[in-house]
Parts: structure tokens; C-alpha cells; sequence
């Protein structure tokens, strides 16, 4: 039978202990003690059925009163002890190292790829891959190369060891660019055509500082009717505002590149010198990054695309050239030699 | 190309400075990519020696009287040469000079010299910083004009031309001057190309005969007889000197020096040399051989393309001369060829010979038929005023290449269409008349317009359009956004799944490799750990080096020779990753290209920093990284007993999902380890993205079950043998069983031999209701039962 009486002595009992206790811990078996499952008050709350009517409608105040108020007087004195434990003088040492969590980094190019391929897909450019060992055909030939063109040289270009395609008689190559995949996309779908491709291009040039036998580049193509060399000229400068912020000034002059007419070449203020000329950009203090032009109406012919109704343009740019200028890296060959005292900077 | 600007303003006036006209020429095609100023005197004339007398208490130093026109001027000199009436360089105070001495610069001042006030100086070639020459003075010319600025008189200002492919005619000072002209709105005067002919009819005495037409278009020559061979004028040496090229003699400097003018190579002959003056343009026998100019005698590939007389080949075409008709001291009657050859004749042959030279580069880019005709009446005008010679009359020209005129018809709309530039009528007639089009309007909105003949790049009606855009120049062509309709979706799923890949991983603390695409076979067949390739990778036809003798099969190789390298500068964990293609040769097409995944993970020494990972890497953080990723990819996986000879036996597994291998995980074998000089305990994963991408799995939602949980554990005991996986899959065949995971496994003493302990903490859970402990008593007991009955187990007291 629960007993009222109890209560109050329960009160008592509770507020007395609850000022001497001092820790978290103490607070925590004091909360047990008086508001657990297995408490008093909890067993009194529990058996108050038993009561009449009356004294239950007295007795259930008093306990809830008395409930709340260890409730609050518990929330008081733990936020009272977790103050006083904060202020005290225990420190840390906050320079000692923290724990290691394993952290990768990704390699330069990759970025950069992903930062050039997110740019060309916000203005509607889908990005795609090609194959990297190719053909003559699309390497060369249907760009406008000509099968006497020095770039086609033991000297210039890897050749693979394999049997002509028959019966096209193509031969297998290193792509030098990543130009067939104009080709190749365009045999594919008519225009609107709007891709970028990403990928790695290889030359048969002995590796230097500058020089690399394999790298990487990324490709642009976009057809369709009344594209202009205006479309060409906003497409890329918007390009170079996105990745290299507004302050670099841009140039876009012509240039002589056999799949396009009219060409064209995009530079960018040289980022060491703001343009007064330096030693890293031959002291022109322009720093070319980009070939392109309008595509050339003789490819787009050979694809079966009407170059009477249709126009377009097409880019190219080399990839590392870019880290290398905005990091000042100083030779070329640092982004394949795997050492990661290099990629973990990125 | 150096092109220097002095020669230029003798056919053009050039008034803007040198750095804007490179910039122009820059902007339109060509790039200059270096302007080199020779000279740029100041406060240095032109003056002449009137008087010299002797110094007054100097016996080696005299004093001259220098005349520079207007101005009369004494000066105190030393050197020997002082002549009265010499022409020399005369230098005022405040002039930059080379100090004769020292070789460093230094500003002139005025000098009391001995006594005797000196008003300037008479310069040495070393003070002037033309040579190193410090003798005497510099004497110039007789008819060096007095009182003119040195600078205007000796300077120059060299451009460097980078030259594109598609432009030879800009490797002549005449090209840059027609470029010129187009981009400042002047005009060229061409060399005027009279000479008298005051010999005989040139058919009398000189027969050519074209065999080969197609690779021979165009055969002119010129007969000049009675020559003296000698020294070039002075004029002519400085023009060669400024473009690079060395003086001779008066024969060879001209037919450089109009190459060099108009971009035509020209060869000239020892007529009396040629058997009955009779020139035969064909192809060489199987074996014929020919000693060229430099005294080799070489064996001519057959199909070379030779200029022949009855007796034989005289010429390799278009690539070098003949020793027999080599023009001598002796020589005085010349045959002064120039032709048209195929471009890509020229290029097989030099390139076969290995006898590139400066005329070869020339025809190899393509030069137009119509330049031989100037270029051979400029060379004849020069035999005959240089050396002395009687020109025959007439020339001989042979032209079976002969096309009709280019005519090409555009309309102002197409090139709007294509430069999103308005051009009108005026403007484009302006800009084609400067470049030296021939341009006729046909229609209020249309014209035709047919190229000058030094141009060898317009074919299409987009030719001329770009003559129009870089000639207004691309600065004025407008910006714009792309506005037609999306194109239709190319979806590239496999680059998505790539991304994906390379940031989960970089999260789980592997850095991104790129190693090159080749490698060589016995790297390849070191890391696979086989003998025999297969499949049996493409191999280069042109390697440079033995690391580029095939396109990989797999990216171990690279992979564990990059790992190889970190080892020796990095402790700790090391991971590393690369993400790229394999070639797997297929017939008659282009290899298969898969995207193949491959991780390795070592301890590379322990990590000896605070907190540092001091315990070994193994197999299971490999297995707990790749489960991970595939997690992160949404493919499930589960792991079988390896096989691939790679890895370490017993410590691998086939990856394998949907019924598919999809790749590796494992211990590399102490072999591979030990043939990448790497210790044991490198771990590795390697999965093919390209069989694993059909794979990719959706999320899939399952309610949250809302009534409560019941958690047990199971401790048993197992003979060694049996695997985790096999009690799991007897455990999570019961329907209440919501989830079991192993949490310990013990084999040692208290255990007995052969046995091993595994134990597992379950969840049980039911959707629909809340479990009562007898349900799960009851579950429990059936799955002992079955592990009991199954795999002998026993539960551990």
C-alpha cells in the first residue's frame, strides 16, 4: 500500500544526497536510485491503483509533482557538473598529432579532367571516350592528313605490329590525338552534336622535361546548323572564365590545323608573368593551350553530313600543360613516374 | 624563317613599329616568335675621314677630322687603318657602345685625350657589337650615304617566322610582304623581271623532256652563257646573311637568294656538262646510281624522281645535284632549272636517302607550279647583272601539270554562316585585293574570287572565307552561346562508374596512379607469373625502347614496379591504385580496350609516428577495402578460391558477381614480389570495370521493421576446415533470423587440435510481430541442430 508519508521522506532523502554528489558517475547512480525502472517513486507511481479514488487523485499529484522536480533538480546538477568539468584544468595538448583516417588523393590529370569535363557537360556537352589504339583511317585519314603528311613517320607515330583491316587496308596505330573520335561519333549519330572526350593520345618522341611519349587530351566537337566561329570564340572563352577564373585575359588567333578551316588557337595570360613575358611562356607572356577551328568541310563531307547546311566547331587541348603552369611543375615526366612524394600534392 | 625587315621595306612600306607588325602577323596565322633587333645605334653616324694628323704629344694616336655632311668633327684614334676618305662610324657622346677592351658596355663621353679634346669616336666592329673585331675601324662602303644614322644604314630588325604547314609561301620575303600588305592596307612592288637576251634562241641549244608527269608538273629553265663566277655583291651577302644562309659564290648565293625572295628552289648547271643540253625529268631505273654534290655515291631507290641527260641522272630532283654538273670555277655557260616536283615524291625520297635539305623541306610542303616562271626570270635578271651573262632568248617551260584558273564563288551569307562575322561586299573586296585575289562581284550579295599565284593553300570557298576572318582579324568576331536543341543522350555509363571508383577509393585512403599504357613482355609475364603470354599482347612495330615493346594485358606490372619505387622513400600503409585500359587483340579490328581496376596495399615498414599503424596489413583489409568500393559501386560480390597464378596459393580469391569472375583479391606470389623487388606481404585487388558495369544493382528499400529485436549469441565449435561462410549460410536460411555476424574466432589451447571456434552474435526479428523468447529459443535450437547435423558442430560450453 503505498504510503504518502513516503514521499515526503523520499523528498528529503533525495535533495539531501543530490547536493553532496560531485561526479557525473554519482549523479548517474543517484538517477537510478530515485527515477529508475526499480525506484521507489517509480514502484509508488506503479501501485497508486491500489489507492481510492480520493487518495489517488492526491497521491498521483504528489508523485508527479515530486517526479518533475527531481527531474529538473537532476538536469540542474548535471548541467552544473558538466560546466564545472568544462572549466577545469585539465587540457589538452590540441597539437598532439590526431588519429590517422587513410586518405587518397587523385592523380593530377584526373582532376583536372574532371574539372575541364564538368565545365564542357554545364554547357551541354556530353562527355564520351574512343578507343586509344586506332586507325590510320580515323587517326589520319579522315582528317584531312594526307598519306604522305611527316606526323604518319616511324618518327612521329607508334605503329602496332598487326595485319592491315581488311578489306579497308587501314593499319593500326597509337591514336596521336584525340581527334578520330570526331570521326567515329559523327559516323554514329547526326547532328546536334555536342561531346567532349577525354583521353589518353601518344607520340613517338623521346621523354624530356616538356616531352612525354604518352599524354593526355581532350577533345571537343559540336555540329549542327549556323554554328560560327562566334559560337567557337563564346564556347571556349567561357571555357577559360569557368576554369581559370575572369582576371586571365585570353587570345584566340589563327592557326593551321588540316581538319579545320578556319583555325584557330586559344592562349591564355601566362599565369608566372600576367602577360609581360617570362621565361616559362618563351616570353610572348601567352601560354597556348588549345587548338581548334571550324570543322572542316571536306571531314564533314566524308562523314555524310551535308557541310552546306550543317557547320561546327572542334578543339583540342593538351591536359598536363595546365597543372604544370598553374603549379609551376617543372618537368612533364613527374606525372607518370608514380612517385607519390608528387600525386599526394594534389 | 628569318625574315629580315630591311629586305622586306625594299618591296613594301612598313611604317608601324617591329613588335606591332610581329603581333599582327602573330594574330593572322603566323606566329613571330622572336623579334631580334641587330644594331639600334643611337647617336652613331655615317661620316668620312677628310683629314688626319698627327697627335701632338701621342706618337701612336692621330687626330682625325671626321665629315658627317653638315658637321665637321675631330677626334683622337689609335687605330691603324685611318685612311683619308674612308667611310666610317662615327660616334657622339652619349652613343651605347662596346667597350674595345673589357667587352662591356659603356656610354661615350666626351675625352680630353692627351691633352687634345675629342668630340666622339670612330668605332671598331667590336665596339659596335658587330664582331669581335678590335684591329682597326670599321670601313663601310664608298657609297655608305654621310651624316645617315648607323642604324638606318646597318641595323635590322629579324623576325622569326614559325611558318605553318599550309603556308610556304610565307617562307619567302616576298610571301611576308604580300601578308603584310594585307594585314597594314599597303601595297607591294614586285621585282621588276627584265634582263636582255642577247643570246640565241634557247631552243637551239637546250631540250627537256617531261617523262613523268605526275610527278613532275612543271619544268622551266633559262640558258645564260659567258659567266663569271666570283663574289656576291654586298647587298645580296647581307640579305643571305640576314636569313641565315651563307655566301658562296655568285651562282650559288643567287639561286639562294631568290628561294629565299620568291620560295621556288632553283639548280643550276654546268651546261657544257649536260650531254647535248638534252634534260629528261623521269624516274630512275632498278640500280641506277648517281654521286651527288657532296661527293657520295649513292644507289637511287627505283621510282626516285631524277633529272637525267642521255648518259644518265644529273639531278635527284627537287633534293640535290649532281657531282658531274656541278657548277666550278671553270664554269662558264649555266642551265638554271626551276620546277615543280610532287611534294610527296620529294618527301619519299629524301627521307629514304636521308638527305633533307633546305630545298627538299620546300617542295615537301607543296609549292605552286605557277612560282617557277618569276622565280627563274628573277634568277636569269641576276646571272646576267651579277655575273656577267648572256641570257638565251626565250625560256623553256614544260607545264603538263597546267590547270585552269581557280575560281571560287562565295557568298557574304556563307561566310557569315561560318564566321558569325558580317562581311560586306566592300570590306571582303578590300581584304581579297590586298592579298592579292583576283575578285569579281557577281551579284549584289555574292562574289568570286581566284587566288594570286604564290598561293598554294585556297581550294574552298572556306579557304577564302578564313582570309576574310583572320585578315579583319578573329578579335572582331563576336562571342555567342550555343543555342540549337540539346543533342540526343550518349549515356557513357562506364565513366560514371570510373569516378565513382576513384573517389571511393581515394575515401578509403588509396592515392591515383597513371602508368604508361606499354610496358615490356617480361614485365608482363613477371607480374601475371606466367611463362607463356595469353592472350599474347599487340607489340609496336617502333618501339623506342624495350618498356614500350607491347600495349599491356593487365596493369600489374606498372603497377608493382611504381609500388617498388614508394617503398624505398615512404613508411607506413602504402595504397595505391590505377584505374585505365588493357588491349586484348581481336581479329581484323581494333583490340578490346577493358577498363580494369588495379589497388595494392602494403605496410611499408612500420609507421613509426604517434598513432601510427603498427600491426601487419593482410588479406582482410584488402577484402574489407574491395568490399567497400563494390559497396560504394552497388555491386555485390561474393569471393571463391583463387586460382590466378599471381597470388600467393591459399591466400587469394576469385571476385565474383551475378555468376561472373569480375576479378581478384589476394597475397601476390613470393615470386612476383620477389621479381619486383618488393617484400612479401603486398596486397592486391583487381577488377574488371568494363564486366563489372552490367552488374551495377538499384537500391533497393526494405521497410524498417518496427517491432523489437531479440540478440543471441552462438558459440561453436568447428573442425578447421569449415568456413565462416558456411555457417552463415545455414544461419541466415531461418526466416526470423534478421541478421548474424561472426564476432570471434579462437583456435589454440582451448580448443583441442584440429578445431577451431567461431562466434556469432544474432538478431532476430520479426516484420509482423513482437518475437516472444520461446519463438526464438525454438529457432535457435533448430539452427544448432543443422550446423550440429551439417558441419558436425558443437556447441562450445
Amino acid at each position: 500500500m503505498p504510503n504518502i508519508q513516503e514521499v515526503h521522506e523520499l523528498k528529503s532523502s533525495a535533495f539531501k544526497k543530490l547536493e553532496n554528489i560531485s561526479s557525473i558517475e554519482d549523479l548517474e547512480e543517484w538517477r537510478v536510485n530515485y527515477l529508475g525502472k526499480k525506484s521507489q517513486l517509480t514502484d509508488f507511481l506503479r501501485n497508486i491503483s491500489n489507492l481510492s479514488l480520493e487518495e489517488r487523485r492526491a497521491a498521483g499529484s504528489l508523485a508527479n509533482k515530486l517526479k518533475n522536480e527531481l527531474e529538473s533538480a537532476y538536469n540542474g546538477k548535471r548541467s552544473s557538473l558538466l560546466r564545472h568539468e568544462a572549466s577545469s584544468d585539465e587540457k589538452l595538448d590540441i597539437s598532439l598529432p590526431g588519429k590517422p583516417f587513410p586518405q587518397g588523393h587523385l592523380h593530377p590529370v584526373s582532376q583536372v579532367l574532371e574539372k575541364i569535363s564538368d565545365i564542357f557537360a554545364g554547357m551541354g556537352f556530353q562527355v564520351v571516350e574512343g578507343p586509344e589504339v586506332e586507325w590510320d583511317y580515323y587517326n589520319f585519314d579522315a582528317l584531312n592528313i594526307p598519306p604522305e603528311h611527316p606526323s604518319r613517320d616511324n618518327m612521329a607515330t607508334f605503329w602496332i605490329d598487326a595485319p592491315p583491316k581488311k578489306p579497308q587496308g587501314w593499319n593500326m596505330l597509337l591514336r596521336t590525338h584525340t581527334s578520330p573520335m570526331q570521326i567515329r561519333t559523327m559516323e554514329r549519330v547526326k547532328p546536334p552534336v555536342r561531346i567532349v572526350v577525354p583521353g589518353r593520345v601518344f607520340r613517338y618522341e623521346a621523354t624530356d622535361a616538356t616531352h612525354l611519349a604518352m599524354f593526355t587530351q581532350v577533345e571537343g566537337l559540336a555540329v549542327d546548323k549556323d554554328i560560327s566561329m562566334a559560337d567557337l570564340k563564346g564556347t571556349l572563352f567561357e571555357f577559360a572564365r569557368r576554369f581559370f577564373g575572369p582576371n586571365r585575359a585570353v587570345r584566340f588567333r589563327t592557326d593551321f590545323f588540316p581538319f579545320v578551316e578556319p583555325g584557330a588557337e586559344m592562349a591564355i595570360e601566362c599565369a608566372v608573368c600576367r602577360g609581360n613575358g617570362c621565361r616559362l611562356c618563351g616570353s610572348s607572356g601567352w601560354i597556348e593551350i588549345l587548338g581548334a577551328g571550324m570543322v572542316h568541310p571536306d571531314v564533314l563531307e566524308r562523314v555524310g553530313i551535308d557541310a552546306s547546311i550543317y557547320s561546327g566547331f572542334a578543339f583540342g587541348m593538351g591536359i598536363e600543360r595546365i597543372p604544370m603552369l598553374d603549379f609551376g611543375i617543372d618537368d612533364i615526366r613527374l606525372f607518370y613516374s608514380g612517385d607519390l612524394r608528387f600525386l599526394e600534392q594534389f | 624563317m628569318k625574315i629580315s625587315l630591311k629586305w622586306l621595306k625594299t618591296y613594301i612600306p612598313i611604317l608601324l613599329p617591329a613588335t606591332e607588325l610581329a603581333q599582327k602577323i602573330t594574330m593572322a596565322g603566323t606566329e613571330v616568335s622572336h623579334v631580334d633587333i641587330k644594331g639600334g645605334w643611337h647617336d652613331v653616324f655615317i661620316g668620312e675621314i677628310i683629314d688626319i694628323k698627327p697627335h701632338p704629344s701621342a706618337d701612336r694616336l692621330r687626330l682625325a677630322t671626321v665629315s658627317l655632311g653638315n658637321e665637321i668633327e675631330e677626334v683622337v684614334c689609335g687605330a691603324p687603318n685611318l685612311r683619308v676618305g674612308d667611310k666610317v662610324a662615327f660616334a657622339r657622346a652619349g652613343a651605347e657602345l662596346i667597350d674595345g677592351h673589357t667587352g662591356k658596355p659603356v656610354v661615350l663621353k666626351t675625352a680630353v685625350i692627351r691633352g687634345v679634346n675629342s668630340s666622339g669616336m670612330v668605332c671598331s666592329e667590336r665596339e659596335l657589337g658587330l664582331s669581335s673585331e678590335h684591329e682597326g675601324i670599321l670601313v663601310l662602303p664608298p657609297g655608305a650615304p654621310l651624316g645617315t644614322s648607323l642604324s638606318d644604314y646597318l641595323g635590322d630588325i629579324i623576325f622569326d617566322l614559325e611558318v605553318t604547314p599550309n603556308r610556304p609561301d610565307l617562307l619567302s620575303v616576298l610571301g611576308v610582304a604580300h601578308e603584310i600588305a594585307a594585314l597594314t592596307s599597303a601595297e607591294v612592288l614586285e621585282p621588276e623581271l627584265d634582263y636582255p637576251t642577247a643570246g640565241g634562241p634557247i631552243e637551239r641549244q637546250v631540250s627537256v623532256e617531261i617523262e613523268d608527269r605526275e610527278l613532275c608538273p612543271r619544268y622551266s629553265a633559262s640558258h645564260v652563257t659567258g659567266i663569271v663566277i666570283g663574289e656576291s655583291p654586298a647587298w645580296m651577302k647581307e640579305r643571305l646573311a640576314a636569313s641565315g644562309i651563307r655566301s658562296i659564290n655568285n651562282i650559288v648565293d643567287i639561286t639562294n637568294y631568290v628561294m629565299l625572295e620568291y620560295g621556288q628552289p632553283l639548280h643550276s648547271f654546268d651546261f657544257d656538262k649536260i650531254k647535248h643540253g638534252s634534260v629528261i625529268i623521269r624516274r630512275a631505273f632498278n640500280g641506277e646510281k648517281i654521286i651527288t654534290l657532296d661527293g657520295t655515291s649513292r644507289v637511287l631507290p627505283s621510282g626516285t624522281l631524277v633529272i637525267a641527260d642521255p648518259d644518265g641522272p644529273i639531278a635527284i630532283a627537287g633534293v640535290m645535284g649532281g657531282a658531274t654538273t656541278e657548277v666550278s670555277g671553270d664554269t662558264v655557260n649555266i642551265l638554271l632549272e626551276s620546277a615543280s616536283f610532287n611534294p610527296a615524291s620529294i618527301h619519299r625520297t629524301a627521307s629514304s636517302l636521308k638527305m633533307a635539305s633546305e630545298a627538299s623541306q620546300r617542295f615537301e610542303r607543296g609549292i605552286t607550279s605557277k612560282l617557277t616562271l618569276p622565280a627563274l626570270r628573277r634568277g636569269t635578271q641576276l646571272l646576267v647583272e651579277i655575273c656577267g651573262g648572256t641570257a638565251a632568248q626565250g625560256i623553256v617551260d614544260i607545264y603538263p601539270g597546267q590547270k585552269e584558273q581557280l575560281k571560287i564563288h562565295l557568298s557574304l551569307h556563307e561566310a557569315k554562316r561560318i564566321l558569325g562575322l558580317d562581311i560586306n561586299m566592300e570590306q571582303a573586296k578590300q581584304i581579297l585585293s590586298s592579298l592579292g585575289f583576283s575578285f569579281w562581284k557577281t551579284d549584289s550579295t555574292s562574289f568570286t574570287a581566284s587566288p594570286p599565284y604564290w598561293r598554294s593553300d585556297i581550294r574552298l570557298a572556306v579557304d577564302v572565307i578564313e582570309e576574310l576572318g583572320r585578315t579583319t582579324g578573329y578579335d572582331s568576331i563576336p562571342f555567342t552561346r550555343l543555342s540549337g536543341p540539346l543533342p540526343e543522350s550518349l549515356p557513357a555509363p562506364m565513366l560514371k562508374l570510373k569516378q565513382q571508383s576513384r573517389q571511393a577509393l581515394k575515401g578509403l585512403g588509396f592515392s591515383e596512379l597513371i602508368t604508361y599504357s606499354y610496358c615490356s613482355e617480361i614485365s608482363l609475364a613477371k607480374a601475371l607469373n606466367i611463362s607463356t603470354l595469353s592472350p599474347v599482347p599487340l607489340r609496336l612495330k617502333n618501339p623506342m625502347n624495350p618498356d614500350q615493346e607491347c600495349m599491356r594485358t593487365s596493369l600489374r606490372g606498372n603497377l608493382l614496379q611504381s609500388l617498388a619505387l614508394n617503398m624505398r622513400h615512404k613508411a607506413g600503409v602504402l595504397s595505391i591504385f590505377e584505374l585505365g585500359r588493357v588491349y586484348l587483340a581481336r581479329e581484323n579490328d581494333v583490340p578490346e580496350e577493358p577498363e580494369m581496376l588495379c589497388a595494392l596495399l602494403t605496410l611499408s615498414g612500420h609507421d613509426k609516428r604517434f598513432h601510427g599503424r603498427t600491426d601487419e596489413v593482410d588479406f582482410y583489409d584488402a577484402k574489407g577495402a574491395l568490399q567497400s568500393l563494390m559497396l560504394e559501386l552497388k555491386i555485390a560480390i561474393n569471393l571463391v578460391d583463387g586460382d590466378d597464378p599471381g597470388f600467393k596459393p591459399g591466400a587469394s580469391a576469385s571476385v565474383m558477381s551475378g555468376g561472373f569472375r569480375i576479378g581478384s583479391l589476394g597475397e601476390i606470389h613470393p615470386d612476383v614480389a620477389l621479381g619486383f623487388d618488393l617484400p612479401p606481404g603486398v596486397f592486391m585487388f583487381e577488377i574488371n570495370m568494363s564486366t563489372a558495369l552490367p552488374l551495377v544493382y538499384d537500391a533497393i528499400y526494405k521497410p524498417i521493421i518496427r517491432f523489437p529485436s531479440i540478440q543471441r549469441d552462438l558459440a561453436l565449435v568447428v573442425d578447421v576446415s569449415i568456413t565462416n561462410e558456411q555457417v552463415l549460410n545455414i544461419i541466415n536460411k531461418y526466416k526470423l533470423v534478421y541478421e548474424a555476424h561472426l564476432f570471434d574466432e579462437y583456435s589454440g589451447k582451448q580448443v583441442c587440435e584440429g578445431k577451431k571456434s567461431l562466434a556469432y552474435g544474432l538478431t532476430f526479428q520479426s516484420p509482423d510481430h513482437t518475437l516472444k523468447d520461446s519463438e526464438v529459443e525454438g529457432v535457435l535450437k533448430a539452427v544448432v541442430k543443422e550446423l550440429t547435423s551439417r558441419l558436425g558442430a558443437s556447441i562450445r560450453s
